[in-house]
């Protein structure tokens, strides 16, 4: 039983080390097809943080008139908070908007030589307001709208000007998963055929060979099992190049990503999922490989 | 050993094989199966290493009913008949050494025997010197000479060989005729399929010949008849 074994992890060594160009060929395939696995795994994570950084962003924004008492303005703030769909209400008082104004702007001489023309604070005191999801604006928005006593303090709602932004970013953001899913499964599907015939074809290669291995009494499994281990071996080489090109990816693009995004680090969300990716990547590639020979030899060993 | 009972074997109703063949082949006899291309021989011998089943009719070997033989038994079965084919039938990717030792490993031999027998083998067939060589890195009469090697390395009951001087030159067919008569005398049944003239003659064994898969002659001593 060992001595059999030792023979067929030998016979599917030698065949992978003699079978050059076509283990390139499949294990070219496989590594993309793990690089594809694997890119998904990351980008759903990097999409789901994206989403959600987006849904963060998005509020309404309620100026009041600059002669609004500051009181009337906390009773508003109290009540929108008991409306269901409001997550959180901030209040910005006209001191609060400038200093924050000066610190963001600090580097524009011209917006602050403006500032300093127009004199005192011409900003508005004003209400962050956050719902939990994206369509509890409207409902928040008509609130505002409906309460008489209210109507009269407030200068604008920032919500009419955004409302479309902030409907793209939803309507986008749910496409986008939507689109995404299908694709990954496609894509999935895509590169789960061409390796299968990859391997299908290498294996037509072998079909004379398999048919005289069958002729001198060899057994199904030991005819079958060099493909495995050729395919086992194949996958582990493919798992390591892939992981050998995601770690220099991830290397390369967090410093240029954390440019454009501060949040995630790519690098820091490379190396904290490592372990995951790596049995990913090993899982896909062994998984691919066993699999892919099982079934494209299992036809031509019925002689 | 062998015996064929009413075999018939047709792959279509025109195109019939093997009809109403019986014959009997004791244990150590040497058997030559005659008769033109598309008479019959290479049916014949596929039907015996069970690469086909009859139509109709059965085939027994050392009492066993081939047509009825279940595809998980097929190795052991094989594993008891050496075969050795017009096309030599090697494997591509290994030496003529591994070529050999493989028949070897797939009986289970130990690696101690495996060296010890594939070695006094090769140098039966006076092969010893290309060991390390590929099929395609042989000439015709060598390949042949490494797939007779690998027919009778693990000792087999019976060495069935489908015209294996088909591809060679008169030089080369005595030197894998004189290999077989040297197989028949360690004790081993021989049954030779060829339509060589000079070969039929010059060994003076029993002859069944075909003729259109209906058995024509079954001589003792035959001649080369057609």
């Amino acid at each position: 039983m060992f001595t059999n074994f030792k023979r067929i992890f030998k016979f599917g060594w030698a065949s992978f080390s003699r079978d050059g160009s076509l283990v390139a060929a499949n294990i070219f395939i496989m590594v993309m097809t793990i690089l594809l696995v694997s890119s998904l795994f990351l980008f759903k994570d990097i999409s789901r943080f994206l989403i959600s950084s987006f849904q963060e962003k998005a509020d309404i924004s309620v100026y009041f008139k600059s002669d609004t008492p500051e009181l009337d303005i906390l009773n508003l703030k109290e009540e929108i908070s008991k409306i269901p769909e409001a997550k959180s209400v901030e209040y910005v008082s006209k001191e609060e908007a400038l200093q924050e104004f000066t610190e963001r702007h600090k580097d524009d001489p011209v917006l602050m030589e403006s500032l300093e023309e127009v004199g005192g604070n011409p900003l508005l005191a004003s209400l962050n307001i956050k719902a939990f999801e994206a369509d509890q604006y409207q409902a928040i928005s008509n609130f505002l709208d409906e309460s008489p006593s209210y109507k009269n303090l407030i200068e604008k709602v920032d919500y009419y000007q955004r409302k479309s932004i902030i409907e793209n970013i939803f309507s986008i953001t749910s496409a986008f998963n939507k689109v995404g899913i299908g694709l990954s499964l496609i894509l999935v599907m895509v590169a789960i055929l061409v390796v299968f015939n990859t391997i299908r074809l290498a294996i037509i290669n072998y079909r004379e060979e398999i048919k005289i291995q069958r002729l001198v009494g060899a057994s199904s499994w030991f005819i079958r099992g060099p493909f495995l281990v050729q395919g086992t071996i194949s996958g582990i080489f493919s798992a390591l190049i892939c992981l050998l090109i995601f770690t220099l990816i991830c290397w390369f693009f967090s410093p240029k990503l954390e440019i454009l995004l501060t949040e995630p680090n790519l690098w820091s969300y490379f190396t904290a999922s490592f372990w995951i990716i790596v049995l990913i990547q090993f899982a896909t590639g062994i998984g691919l490989g066993v699999i892919s020979s099982a079934i494209a030899s299992r036809k031509y060993l019925k002689i | 050993m062998i015996s064929f009972q009413k075999v018939t074997k047709t792959y279509s109703p025109q195109a019939i094989a093997l009809e109403n063949i019986s014959f009997e082949i004791k244990p150590k006899e040497f058997v030559l199966i005659a008769g033109k291309s598309g008479a019959g021989k290479t049916t014949l011998l596929k039907l015996l290493l069970v690469e086909e089943k009859p139509t109709q009719g059965r085939i027994f070997f050392n009492g066993e009913d081939l047509s009825k033989v279940k595809t998980q038994r097929l190795p052991e079965l094989r594993q008891k008949i050496g075969a050795v084919f017009q096309d030599y039938k090697l494997l591509p990717s290994k030496t003529a050494y591994e070529n050999v030792a493989y028949v070897m490993e797939v009986i289970g031999a130990t690696e101690e025997e495996i060296a010890r027998d594939v070695d006094e083998v090769l140098e039966i067939v006076e092969l010893k010197d290309k060991a390390d060589n590929f099929p395609t890195q042989l000439s015709g009469g060598e390949r042949q000479r490494v797939a007779i090697a690998r027919a009778l390395i693990h000792r087999p009951e019976v060495i069935l060989a489908d015209e294996p001087t088909g591809n060679l030159d008169p030089y080369h067919t005595l030197d894998i005729i004189r290999l077989l008569l040297k197989i028949h005398e360690f004790g081993t049944t021989v049954i030779l399929a060829t339509h060589d003239k000079e070969t039929i003659n010059s060994l003076e064994k029993r002859v069944i010949t075909l003729e259109n898969g209906k058995i024509v002659r079954d001589e003792r001593k035959g001649r080369f008849i057609f």
